[in-house]
């Protein structure tokens, strides 16, 4: 008996996205083009029924603040709170966790010499709650325990593409020795390209994203080998978002398959991106 | 050992580095704390009172008074931390991305439906020399 990772998912996260569903705007002509890229995804997710979803996000100074900046952080709580980020938290349901499969994870990642911190209290905001929105709709509960796996992108530097990467190879080697037969996604978010701030706000780089894409996907050495220079100047100062991306690759085998793709621009100021990809046993 | 910044050639971009984060530290906090309704409320209700609370500098103090964004950038502020203070006016992360940007809300909005900036032409400081 073990658990095992069955998928991976990448998103944006965009809090636009998040307001567009809360308010019943899906429909709309603006965000009609975006949310049809997400249909087999809900189905798919449907179908599989995973048993629990690893959310790598980042916290947007809800959580952390400055006083504590930790790089890689672990919710291992039973229960994470929905935050306020200054707007009223989002009306979605409250996360529930996976404290022994979180736990067993932030031991062997520790013990694999991935020094992260542990959150027992962590509220948890747009970033990974509108990955969850995306994939699962608007349910009166969240269908599976969810852990949170925070990465600091806010305070220059983020970790490296090459140690996320890493990271999530040292994930998957945690998931598959914990001995318990659960059924485990695990979701990249963040990016594409985009920048939120200063006189350059508003940058998109369709050609950077899709090269991007192909490469997470078929040349994740060539992906993980990206300097933050790069991301910075051609992704726009929050396209850095993508080594969270990297996470959700690293966890899962060299061959994939790629069940889903979408790229649409824009949500808000972001391009957004989505990936579906299952190991290849074949 | 010197650690890299040529991210500081990259155009209208306020990356936040060590010495930013140092510089803007209580202009951040500021702003963290406006997440509560609580606080936006007093703030709201005497803004210069409630900013005395915090230790800092007079520019910083103008530039969120006077909702100088671009400033505050300068000064040390992170995005993520002054969209608290534009929540706090009611504003979203593409109306405070319009006004740093100097457009309209129409013409930004107008401009990221066509696709976005793009990047030719904003790799590289000496390209907006250049062109103004």
């Amino acid at each position: 008996m073990s658990a095992k990772i069955v998928g991976g998912v990448a998103t944006s996260h965009v809090p636009a996205i998040g307001a567009a569903i809360d308010q019943g705007k899906t429909t709309d002509d603006y965000w009609t083009p975006l949310f049809k890229g997400f249909e087999k995804s809900q189905k798919w997710i449907k179908d599989l029924n995973p048993d629990v979803a690893i959310v790598v996000y980042n916290d947007h100074a809800t959580a952390f603040s400055l006083e504590l900046i930790p790089t890689f952080a672990l919710g291992c709580a039973e229960e994470f709170p929905i935050a306020d980020e200054g707007w009223g938290a989002r009306p979605v349901p409250r996360v529930y966790g996976h404290p022994d499969l979180a736990w067993h994870i932030a031991q062997s990642l520790i013990l694999d010499e991935f020094d992260l911190t542990i959150a027992n209290r962590l509220e948890v905001d747009h970033g990974l709650t509108v990955p969850l929105s995306l994939l699962f709709g608007q349910p009166a509960r969240w269908p599976c325990p969810v852990i949170p796996f925070c990465v600091n992108v806010v305070q220059y530097p983020p970790p490296t593409g090459n140690r996320c990467y890493n990271l999530g190879k040292a994930i998957q080697r945690a998931v598959e020795s914990f001995d318990e037969d659960l059924r485990v996604v695990v979701f990249g978010t963040g990016g594409m390209s985009h920048q939120l701030q200063g006189e350059r706000a508003g940058l998109i780089n369709s050609e950077f994203d899709n090269r991007f894409l192909d490469d997470l996907v078929n040349r994740p050495d060539k992906a993980r080998a990206i300097p933050h220079l790069e991301y910075l100047r051609e992704a726009g100062s929050e396209g850095i978002e993508l080594v969270m991306w990297l996470i959700m690759r690293g966890a899962l085998n060299k061959k994939v398959h790629e069940i889903h793709r979408h790229y649409h621009v824009p949500a808000s100021n972001t391009a957004v991106g989505h990936l579906i990809l299952e190991n290849d046993f074949r | 050992m010197t650690l890299s910044n040529d991210y500081q050639d990259i155009p209208g971009t306020y990356v936040f580095d060590a010495k930013h984060s140092r510089l803007g530290y209580h202009l951040n906090m500021f702003c963290m704390s406006l997440r509560h309704a609580e606080n936006r409320d007093a703030f709201k209700a005497n803004e210069i009172s409630y900013l005395e609370q915090f230790t800092m500098s007079q520019e910083q103090r103008d530039a969120v008074l006077g909702r100088q964004w671009n400033d505050m950038l300068r000064l040390g502020g992170n995005i993520y931390y002054t969209s608290k203070l534009a929540a706090t006016d009611g504003l979203t992360f593409q109306d405070l991305a319009a006004i740093m940007t100097g457009s309209s809300r129409e013409q930004y909005r107008e401009m990221m439906v066509n696709g976005g900036r793009p990047i030719d032409g904003n790799r590289s400081k000496s390209e907006w020399t250049r062109e103004r």
